[in-house]
């Protein structure tokens, strides 16, 4: 297990490597240069600046000086905002984020799974057809164009919820609906194939032989075995949550590092991008990370310890 | 022909099955006793309604299955007309069932002692830790080495002898009255086979419970049964005991069967195999099903269905070849054999009791 841990960090380190590598050089194919109105200022101006923030060294120079940084923990400092260091700029915007996105996956993977075992069970009775339809509107929904809808419908026609803004946890409701709807839908979708596979697989007959009820059937024998594949769909999902933050969090106007890295991007503010995408990747391979080790502990077939040998 | 000594009493079944095509007549009144310790073979090849029958019985058919007509009769009372509730506290108590495939039929993530405690808990209301120990004893009886450090073991750890062998322990936990097993030597290989029909053969007289044994191996048949059911298209077709299915066989489909089989004796030739496929029962062929392959067909096998022909007290024949008007037929030389050979056996026996109907072949009228 250890071994196997150890192996994995090493895979986690080379894969936020290569995304700095990639991010940096796409990064200086972007358009446009981080000093906005640029007309304003003279030339020597704009020398300077660069020469402050190393802009006018070549950029491999700059890539490895980058790299040398990023490895000390230093993402060096915004642009947009003077004197920030990305680091804490991050750290004080990730807290909505992460709220927002853990709360959308919870509600949405547990609520999927009730409706997609629900659909299962009444397997091509109006029910099912009525999660089945709930599922592929999920799916095909963007969660931009629910968010609005959810703005305008229970913001501000019923007046429930407020429409933007941050501030305590009503403020939370909507775009985590917004944001949930994807991964209830992929999770109802799967967790109902899964299911209809899984119950007319022959250990379900066999327990039915044995005298169990049809709860007893469904609980002790059908869920667990739908339920462990759902782990496989939790890094897809996850990415669906994050790259859906980043319009939903303009949306709602939710001072979260999606937001924040939309603006970032559309003032060419490189530290900050950098350091976005790699918490972002470094976010993703954690939950990949943990979606494999789950795996291994739920599902005795792949568990990596075992005596099978 | 009520029987004190029935345990199971099969009248007049009849199983449909809904689709889009219409309804498939899969079991066409099939009736049959079960005796208490005895083994019962239900014989004939894939589509003639074996499972279907024993899935009746236990009342797990498919959704769409329509049980048209019948009754199934265990200690006085009718399985059909039970409710879903009640058939939940007979499954697994009253009757088991081991299923064809090891390999498929153990929740792969479910440790073994845990589901051959299964029944114990749902059925005596036992505690787990109790229930594992009985499941502990019972795995000792069905032969799974070093049992105490494989209960925690998961069944993709097993091979498929011994998976079978952990099914054989979850049907037989309770004891059942009857156990219904369903092709359980398909799966697996001939050595392997044999281990587990000897440990059947063995554990039926240690708790001397009733099998149903279904299968299309008739050489797995002779040494496992006490009497043998042949089904052909969703009917019953010929019973009687082992012996008299073996060596004097009447129904032609019964001789196609026994010919196809090879047997010390077969030589280098071609094995004889029966011509054409099974009818659509979809649309059942009036008259004898096994009519259009049948090389012994008279005309009026597919003008009317032939009722059963009493052969002898315990054997019968669907054929109209045992009607007394019928045209004497020499059955396969291979048949001929068998029958010369047990109207040997016969000879052998004192005052054997002679069948009272008179249209046995020459062979048998000594």
């Amino acid at each position: 297990m250890a071994k196997y841990l150890a192996k994995r960090i090493f895979y986690l380190i080379l894969t936020l490597f290569i995304v700095i590598t990639v991010t940096f050089f796409l990064m200086k194919l972007l358009p446009g240069t981080p000093l906005t109105n640029q007309a304003k200022l003279s030339k020597s101006q704009i020398h300077l600046i660069y020469e402050q923030y190393g802009l006018n060294k070549p950029v491999w120079q700059q890539y490895l000086l980058y790299l040398a940084g990023a490895v000390k923990g230093d993402f060096g400092t915004s642009f947009q905002f003077s004197d920030q260091p990305v680091s804490y700029l991050i750290s004080s915007r990730i807290g909505p984020s992460l709220q927002i996105g853990l709360q959308a996956m919870i509600i949405g993977v547990i609520l999927g799974v009730i409706i997609g075992a629900f659909g299962a069970m009444k397997q091509n009775t109006w029910a099912d057809t009525t999660t089945t339809v709930v599922s592929i509107l999920g799916i095909s929904i963007p969660s931009f164009v629910l968010a609005v809808l959810l703005q305008y419908y229970l913001g501000l026609k019923a007046g429930w919820f407020p429409i933007a803004e941050w501030g305590g946890f009503i403020y939370t409701v909507l775009p985590t609906l917004a944001l949930g709807a994807q991964p209830l839908a992929e999770s109802a979708r799967f967790v109902r194939t899964e299911m209809v596979d899984v119950l007319s697989s022959d250990y379900i007959e066999l327990a039915k032989a044995k005298g169990l009820n049809r709860t007893g059937v469904i609980y002790h024998h059908a869920l667990r075995n739908s339920l462990i594949p759902l782990i496989t769909i939790v890094g897809p999902l996850a990415v669906n949550i994050m790259t859906g933050s980043m319009v939903v969090e303009n949306i709602f106007s939710i001072p979260g590092i999606g937001e924040q890295f939309v603006k970032s991007v559309l003032t060419n503010d490189y530290p900050t991008i950098m350091g976005l995408t790699i918490v972002y990747s470094f976010m993703l391979c954690v939950v990949l990370l943990i979606t494999d080790i789950l795996y291994g502990i739920v599902d005795p077939r792949i568990r990596l310890t075992g005596k099978a040998n | 022909m009520d029987n004190e000594k029935d345990i199971l009493e099969v009248r007049n079944l009849q199983v449909n099955f809904k689709t889009y095509a219409g309804d498939v007549k899969a079991i066409r009144n099939v009736s049959f006793d079960l005796r208490k310790g005895e083994t019962l073979a239900i014989v004939g090849e894939s589509g003639s309604g074996k499972s279907v029958t024993t899935r009746t019985i236990m009342g797990l058919n498919a959704r769409n299955a329509d049980i048209t007509s019948g009754t199934i009769m265990y200690k006085g009372e009718d399985l059909l007309k039970k409710t879903e509730k009640e058939m939940e506290g007979i499954r697994g108590q009253d009757i088991a069932e081991i299923f064809q495939d090891p390999m498929t039929s153990l929740d792969p993530t479910m440790k073994i002692g845990r589901q051959i405690a299964e029944p114990l808990m749902v059925h005596k209301g036992m505690k787990k830790e109790k229930a594992l120990a009985q499941a502990l004893e019972m795995m000792k009886l069905v032969g799974i080495t070093d049992a105490e450090n494989r209960i925690n073991d998961y069944p993709h750890q097993f091979s498929g002898g011994m998976r079978q062998r952990i099914v054989i322990a979850i049907a037989l936990i309770n004891y059942p009255e009857i156990l219904i097993a369903d092709e359980p030597t398909t799966a697996l290989d001939v050595t392997i086979q044999a281990q587990i029909l000897n440990l059947m053969k063995e554990l039926q007289d240690k708790i001397s419970t009733s099998i149903i044994f279904i299968t299309h191996d008739l050489g797995v048949v002779a040494g496992m049964a006490d009497r043998v059911a042949v089904m052909y298209a969703g009917k019953i077709v010929e019973y009687g005991t082992v012996d008299e299915i073996f060596y004097n066989p009447k129904h032609p489909y019964t001789w196609g069967l026994l010919s196809s089989m090879p047997t010390l004796d077969t030589g280098g030739d071609e094995l004889p195999s029966i011509p054409g496929t099974p009818p659509d029962l979809l649309d059942p062929p009036t008259g004898d099903a096994f009519a259009a392959r049948n090389a012994y067909a008279l005309k009026i096998d597919t003008e009317q269905e032939p009722p059963f022909f009493k052969v002898s007290d315990t054997h019968y024949a669907a054929t109209w070849l045992l009607h007394p008007d019928a045209p004497k037929v020499t059955p396969p030389d291979q048949i001929v054999a068998r029958q010369k050979k047990y109207a040997e056996m016969q000879k052998d026996l004192v005052k054997q009791q002679r069948p009272s109907i008179p249209v046995e072949e020459e062979e048998e009228q000594q």
